[in-house]
């Protein structure tokens, strides 16, 4: 067990530097001079020197690299220009809200892509089954933000059920954040439903073909009890490796929901960090970020060899 | 003499058409097999219109899609503006007409960055042991970002105009690409008919260009098929956050971003871009599907 986490870790580890080397690289691939674009058109030599002064731009480049993974050892990512606060700070301030919504958009996710996945699966070539492929191809060519925009047309603007945008965290406020979560999570969640019914419906109907399963009937076991524990069991283990790539998705689709809605979460964040030229939180935010993904795909795949025996004596 | 003929007549009809099967080159059995798949044609049909609307924008949509017309702002769709007009009075019609070129426009060429880089990263990967390594672990560094956060990283780096969304959507999808290549070429250069044309002397590259890559070109496909789609929705995504190309140049995306502001009396500037994008993607998908179905043989066997 231990060795499979070690293992993970280990190969993790040239993919996190390269990764940190490509977010430390960014700056210096503006083209011109990066402390020009970041200052701006209208701004003074004086202060175009002070934001090279204060980048440590006008460094040797490999005194820069130096203190690139100087800091990041001691968990410092420089200032964010815009905000005026270190860059770890500010993306942890915003990480909670991320977190919360990707959460709830994941549990829509699970219950309305494996629910309808598994359901569409025993009921194969059914209506059942073909509505729930129709609406999950639907799902998955649905752009978030294009849903994102028609809820609120209809939700907020017409019924005015829900508000158009804003955030109340949970700790608040639980009914307030579920009146400003839902319509994100949904917008959120749709793309990946339909992802991941398609896979259940797909890995079901192979786990169903196996031998194992016929034996499970033929000797006289109730429908019910095979689907469940011989089949359910099983196919869920394949699926488990697709929670990696939900999550990055989700926090794909996070930026651009968390804009449309207004929620200060790490999208919007990192969306106005672009927006206004500013790098260091742009560079940092894409590395926390990367580097957390980076961690739970090792915790899915720890999870599965937890699950599979088969990958566990072959790994250990 | 009769039932002669009639027990004669059978075998030679069998080798009739035993012939004509032989006389049929394989791609015309799989466009066979592809226009009998009923959602892959249903895909045809709904990207062929996008196409086919986004190659005639001079001549469907004569309007300049920036042409000012303050007294006609917030028209609704009619027969005379057929998609309404915006907050500027210009014609919707026009802007979806041309964002479409300009969206087809992207995603061709995100498709073909991918399809020569990702082939070569691929191959080379897969096929010369001592390169996969270093290449790999660049590839799985790329791919470990979330790819809209990269998307946005790379126009902050180059700038917000349509070469560099094209580059930074390439610099997104390439990997993916490649490390599709890469496995296909993995399996084949382990076949016996490789093997063979290693032991009659063969070089690399022809080997490469006559024997592999010829084999991993139905996932490659069915992959690209599926990352237009990707490309097309990503630039969606980053012209409605801004950091797409910018306006003026109409794009679905930031008609949608512009139109946000009057979504309450003005629905229409979102709802038609918006549709146009999912017709767009759900074509896609759609032939993905199909050309998955029908090209990738593992797949239709379990069908």
């Amino acid at each position: 067990m231990a060795g499979i986490i070690i293992r993970r870790l280990g190969s993790a580890l040239p993919i996190l530097f390269i990764v940190s080397l490509i977010t430390f690289a960014m700056i210096h691939l503006i083209p011109g001079d990066p402390a020009v674009v970041i200052a701006g058109l209208s701004a003074t030599p004086e202060q175009v020197a002070n934001i090279r002064h204060d980048l440590g731009l006008d460094q040797p480049l490999l005194t820069q690299l130096w203190r690139w993974y100087g800091g990041l050892l001691h968990g410092n990512l420089g200032r964010s220009i815009l905000l005026g606060q270190p860059v770890v700070y500010a993306t942890m301030l915003r990480l909670p809200v991320t977190l919360a919504l990707s959460a709830y958009a994941l549990v829509i996710t699970l219950l309305i892509g494996l629910g309808s996945g598994i359901i569409a699966a025993l009921r194969q070539n059914s209506w059942v089954d073909q509505v729930a492929m129709v609406f999950a191809m639907i799902g998955i060519s649905l752009p978030n933000f294009y849903l994102g925009l028609l809820m609120i047309i209809f939700f907020a603007v017409q019924l005015r059920w829900l508000p158009t945008g804003g955030y109340v965290a949970f700790s608040d406020d639980p009914l307030g954040w579920l009146a400003t979560s839902t319509m994100p999570a949904i917008s959120l969640a749709l793309l990946l439903a339909g992802l991941l019914a398609r896979i259940t419906r797909s890995t079901m109907l192979e786990v169903l073909r196996q031998d194992y399963i016929r034996t499970a009937r033929a000797k006289g076991l109730p429908r019910r009890l095979v689907v469940v524990k011989h089949a359910l069991t099983n196919a869920l283990i394949p699926i488990t490796t697709v929670v990696g790539i939900i999550v990055s998705l989700l926090i794909s689709g996070s930026v651009v929901t968390e804009t449309l809605f207004s929620i200060p979460g790490i999208g919007q964040l990192l969306t106005q960090a672009v927006l206004n030229r500013d790098y260091p939180m742009v560079q940092g935010g894409l590395l926390i970020t990367t580097a957390l993904l980076v961690l739970v795909n090792i915790g899915v795949d720890v999870c599965y060899a937890l699950l599979d025996p088969r990958v566990r004596y072959d790994g250990a | 003499m009769a039932p002669d003929t009639a027990t004669i007549a059978l075998p030679a009809a069998d080798l009739e058409d035993e012939a004509a099967v032989r006389h049929h080159h394989p791609a015309w059995t799989t466009t066979r097999l592809l226009l009998h798949h009923r959602l892959f044609v249903t895909g045809l049909v709904l990207f062929a219109i996008v196409v086919v609307v986004a190659a005639l924008a001079p001549w469907i949509a004569p309007v300049d899609p920036n042409k000012l017309a303050m007294r006609q702002k917030f028209l609704p769709p009619s027969p005379e503006h057929l998609f309404g007009t915006d907050n500027f009075g210009r014609s919707l019609w026009s802007r979806v007409v041309w964002g479409a070129q300009l969206s087809m426009f992207i995603g061709a060429s995100v498709v073909l960055i991918n399809a020569v880089f990702g082939t070569l990263i691929g191959a080379a990967a897969g096929y010369f042991r001592a390169l996969d390594n270093v290449l790999m672990r660049v590839n799985d560094a790329l791919m470990a970002f979330p790819a809209v956060l990269l998307a946005i990283g790379v126009t902050a780096v180059l700038g917000p105009s349509v070469n560099d969304v094209i580059i930074a959507l390439g610099v997104v999808y390439t990997p993916r690409t490649a490390r599709i290549v890469r496995s296909s070429v993995i399996v084949l250069r382990e076949m016996e008919y490789v093997q063979a044309a290693v032991a009659a002397g063969a070089g690399h590259w022809r080997i490469l260009r006559r024997h592999i890559l010829p084999n991993a070109m139905a996932p490659l496909i069915v992959q690209l098929s599926f990352l237009f789609a990707y490309a097309v929705l990503t630039e969606a995504t980053l012209s409605f956050l801004g950091v797409g190309a910018v306006p003026p140049t109409p794009t679905w995306g930031n008609i949608m971003a512009e139109g946000r502001q009057y979504m309450i009396d003005a629905p229409w500037i979102i709802t038609i871009p918006g549709a146009a994008l999912m017709i767009t993607v759900l074509g896609l998908n759609l032939l993905g599907d199909g050309l998955r179905d029908v090209l990738d043989p593992r797949l239709r066997i379990q069908q």
